[in-house]
């Protein structure tokens, strides 16, 4: 007796493939909890900050911090741009954000948009000469770039030099400091998905799968990838700046590399190109390295491997084994 | 002041040099992309010390054995991860970036930071060398690195195995079509990549301790001198590291010293701009592209 | 008369390091023309199917097309101006579906512009586009993800790909490689239906046999040099071509 495993749809799922499931609630409902109940939750949690406490609404802020990150790799990942230094997007928003607030003493309504843009556009600009290079450069200059720029900050003195600059204003409340933090997240998570899958995206997946093809079709892939970079660095610059509003602070941290290797092990982990996958990978990885908190750096080490494991076994990442289960089931079956 | 500043200036083009070339062996000739680089840098400095202090293993064969275990390490970077993943840049870079990472955090957890970290240099002495005292670690920097750079060059250019490298670099097809066998080949390239790597770290750590962020250190300045100079060209590793090195020195002596660090972004950001495969690169960018 | 020359390649030379890929070629191209190039593997063929596209510069010499000089212009330029290519090496984008694989090249700015800017109705062009390179309509197979397809289905996408383009010159890079009898044959006609209304078609091919009959002139490169240009009865007659492949006597 030998048997072999077999996957097949469960029978709610090919009962949905129809306009009739509108008829039924049960369909209705199998259709709509995944998609609806994440965005309940995460709309809902901030109301029960009376009950869970400060500490897990900063967990929240950061992981919503983290995930934003992870959208702005995964973005670029799409493109395919591997970048090892989402920190560099995170670092410039944060800083004119601060500069704008130190300086100009701005608020945070004008600074932030602000600096969102400026330290997108700043980060694009750098990042020019190697968009025209193999893929393999830019993965280097991520890399290089945010720890050259922490450098030539603490040398240079400027903008606060190695103490960086404090005091900055704080958000108006606890209300928008949490809301802001999950509508961005939100916003950037379905207005990215939208993006991928509308054609626009689609020129941007061919440009990473083959982009000889691309070019041969008359486009021109260097255009596609400044705009792509621009976009998801709004992302991650967005992050930086509102965290140098929540915090209040800016300096040299801002560029250091725990802002480059935590969203890229929750985007590799959650799945790369999945975008869902980099917020699921955010939402398992920070509250998980707040309850290790006692291990110290042994932390990043856990996070390394993690990759690894993730990358040599299971490349496409946990969303898509997530929705594998959820639509399918496996069971054994005689062969002959 | 002139000669101080020659002198210094050669000795920092070889310590540039010295740590640059096992990652321009590695990725600039075969491809393949170690950035677990600085990380192996360290663990060597670490095994020498571990073998030193630890087992009591005489100076010279401390240094053979850990070169050649960074040697294996190398190898089965390879073949443990790297193999499966060959040709999806994606997870090439992120195992190996991963792996580095893992490594020098490790360290930082284990708690080797203190200052007793520190290796011994090979001949204790200095000399002086028209008016300007060098200590013969430096003159050994020097030499060595002048050592390894006609090796990598003739390695490369006239042996058997080295042709087999540039080989996979530029055609693997081709290559593999010739009887070269690519894998073993790269495994090779990041195996004598990471010995180069060793041997530079056993002769340049001496002159300070081990600190983990050289680990990353190491890395940035494998890549600034590759870019300016072009990853895959031996001269351009020597013309990219007399002009960081004395670009470096230069700085630290007329401007304050903390500005040798803006060098490399300086650097890094004109060569970008202007030739971005490097002095002496000849990838024509797109068309490497397969 | 009027000059129908649409294409003039002038002594155009590329060397790779040390070896000379392409030495010296000229030819010309009048409009409506299919010019069939062959020649051994290695003598350069897919080197000037680069060097035409932009994909390689040239170290000398003029690519002139439209009255131009196209030589080392990007390729998505030289695309724009209406020139495709197909690669020999065909990668569809895999985890498209083959409709979705033709969506890309719809996207580009001079079929917006060629269109006057209409994009809706990019579905209806892009079936009919299958089905004009032999997808049957009404079946599955264009929504089928690319890596599921067959071989023969697989180039024909590349064809597919490039006439989606609106192309004024089509340069097919061995289409036929990999083909089977049946799907070659069920290929040329299209070919040939394509060149007859008007489009320049210059193609790299192994298969002479099926070439020859649909081509107006044939040229044979060997190691990177042009050998002989004519009729394909001219070529197939001439002993420096039977030398190129073959070998000559006194090889034997």
């Amino acid at each position: 007796m030998r048997y072999r495993k077999e996957r097949l749809d469960r029978g709610i799922k090919v009962r949905c493939d129809d306009v009739f499931a509108l008829s039924s609630y049960r369909e209705i409902l199998y259709l709509a909890m995944p998609r609806v109940l994440p965005v309940a939750i995460l709309l809902l949690f901030p109301l029960l900050k009376g009950v869970v406490g400060l500490y897990w609404e900063k967990t929240l802020v950061v992981t919503c911090t983290v995930s934003l990150l992870a959208l702005s790799w995964d973005l670029m990942a799409s493109v395919g741009l591997i970048s090892l230094g989402q920190a560099l997007f995170f670092g410039a928003g944060a800083y004119l954000t601060g500069y704008l607030n130190y300086a100009f003493k701005l608020s945070p309504i004008v600074t932030i948009p602000l600096g969102t843009l400026g330290g997108a556009l700043f980060s694009t600009l750098l990042l020019l000469p190697v968009l025209r290079l193999r893929g393999i450069y830019f993965a280097i200059v991520t890399l290089t770039l945010p720890l050259l720029l922490g450098r030539f900050i603490e040398t240079t003195k400027i903008l606060g030099g190695g103490e960086g600059m404090s005091g900055l204003s704080p958000l108006p409340n606890i209300w928008f400091e949490l809301y802001v933090a999950v509508f961005a997240l939100l916003v950037c998570l379905f207005s990215f998905r939208r993006l991928i899958n509308e054609d626009y995206g689609l020129v941007l997946q061919g440009i990473r799968d083959n982009d000889r093809a691309v070019m041969s079709g008359a486009i021109s892939i260097y255009r596609f990838k400044i705009q792509a970079v621009f976009i998801a660095g709004l992302a991650a610059s967005f992050a930086g700046a509102f965290m140098t509003h929540y915090y209040q602070f800016v300096g040299m941290s801002a560029f250091a590399m725990d802002y480059s290797i935590v969203p890229l092990t929750a985007a590799v982990l959650g799945g790369p190109g999945t975008f869902a996958g980099s917020v699921i990978g955010a939402f398992i990885l920070v509250p998980l390295s707040e309850a290790l908190r006692g291990f110290g750096t042994l932390r990043v080490v856990f996070y390394s491997a993690i990759l690894i494991i993730c990358v040599v076994a299971l490349p496409e990442g946990i969303f898509h084994y997530m929705r594998r289960k959820y639509h399918q089931f496996e069971r054994l079956t005689e062969i002959g | 002041m002139i000669a101080s500043i020659i002198v210094y200036g050669l000795v920092s083009s070889a310590v540039l040099a010295l740590t640059a070339m096992g990652f321009s062996l590695t990725f600039g000739i075969s491809g393949v992309a170690n950035f677990a680089y600085g990380a192996f840098y360290i663990l060597s400095g670490f095994l020498v010390w571990v073998l030193l202090n630890y087992l009591k293993v005489p100076f010279v064969l401390a240094i053979v054995v850990t070169i050649g275990m960074v040697w294996v390490l190398g190898f089965v970077t390879y073949w443990v991860i790297l193999l499966r993943v060959r040709g999806i840049a994606l997870s090439e870079v992120i195992a190996t970036f991963a792996l580095g990472v893992g490594i020098l955090e490790l360290f930082r957890w284990l708690g080797l930071v203190t200052y007793e970290f520190t290796l011994p240099t090979f001949i204790k002495g200095v000399v002086v060398i028209a008016g300007v005292v060098v200590d013969y670690q430096r003159l050994f920097i020097i030499g060595i690195g002048l050592a390894l750079v006609l090796f990598l060059y003739f390695f490369t250019h006239y042996t058997r195995i080295g042709l087999a490298f540039r080989g996979v670099a530029q055609n693997e097809r081709t290559a593999i079509s010739l009887g070269i066998r690519s894998d073993l080949t790269a495994a090779l390239s990041l195996a004598f990549g990471s010995a180069m790597v060793s041997v530079a770290a056993i002769t340049i750590l001496p002159l300070g301790i081990i600190s983990i962020n050289t680990g990353y250190e190491v890395l940035l300045i494998a890549v600034a001198v590759g870019i300016v100079g072009g990853l895959e060209s031996v001269p351009g590793i020597l013309v990219a590291s007399l002009i960081l090195g004395y670009a470096q020195v230069i700085t630290g002596t007329y401007l304050k010293p903390e500005w040798m660090a803006v060098v490399y972004l300086a650097a890094i950001v004109l060569v970008l701009s202007i030739k971005p495969s490097g002095l002496f690169g000849k990838f024509k960018e797109l068309e490497e592209r397969v | 008369m009027e000059d129908r020359t649409i294409l003039e390649v002038e002594t155009v030379t590329k060397w790779f390091g040390g070896v000379a890929a392409i030495v010296n070629v000229s030819f010309s191209l009048q409009k409506g023309e299919l010019l069939g190039v062959i020649g051994p593997n290695g003598s350069g063929k897919t080197t000037l199917v680069n060097l035409l596209t932009g994909f390689v510069k040239p170290n000398s010499g003029k690519i002139i097309y439209q009255r131009k000089d196209i030589a080392g212009q990007q390729p998505h330029k030289v695309a724009a101006l209406g020139i495709a290519r197909t690669f020999q090496m065909a990668k569809p984008f895999y985890q498209l579906s083959a409709f979705k694989n033709l969506i890309i090249p719809l996207y580009s700015p001079r079929v917006k512009k060629l269109r006057g800017g209409k994009y809706g109705d990019r579905d209806d062009v892009a079936i009919d586009l299958l089905e004009d390179v032999g997808f049957e309509r009404d079946s599955s197979v264009p929504y089928k993800i690319a890596s599921s397809l067959p071989h023969g289905y697989v180039k024909r996408l590349e064809l597919a790909r490039c006439l989606a383009l609106r192309p004024d010159l089509l340069i097919l890079d061995e289409l036929f490689s990999g083909m089977s009898m049946a799907e070659v044959a069920g290929t040329l006609p299209i070919i040939e239906k394509l060149n007859v209304e008007g489009l320049s078609i210059i193609m790299v091919e192994h298969r002479l046999k099926e070439l020859f009959r649909v081509a107006h002139r044939v040229m044979v490169l060997n190691f990177g040099a042009k050998v002989v240009e004519g009729s394909p009865s001219e070529v197939m007659a001439s002993d420096a071509v039977k030398a190129a492949y073959l070998g000559s006597e006194d090889d034997a």
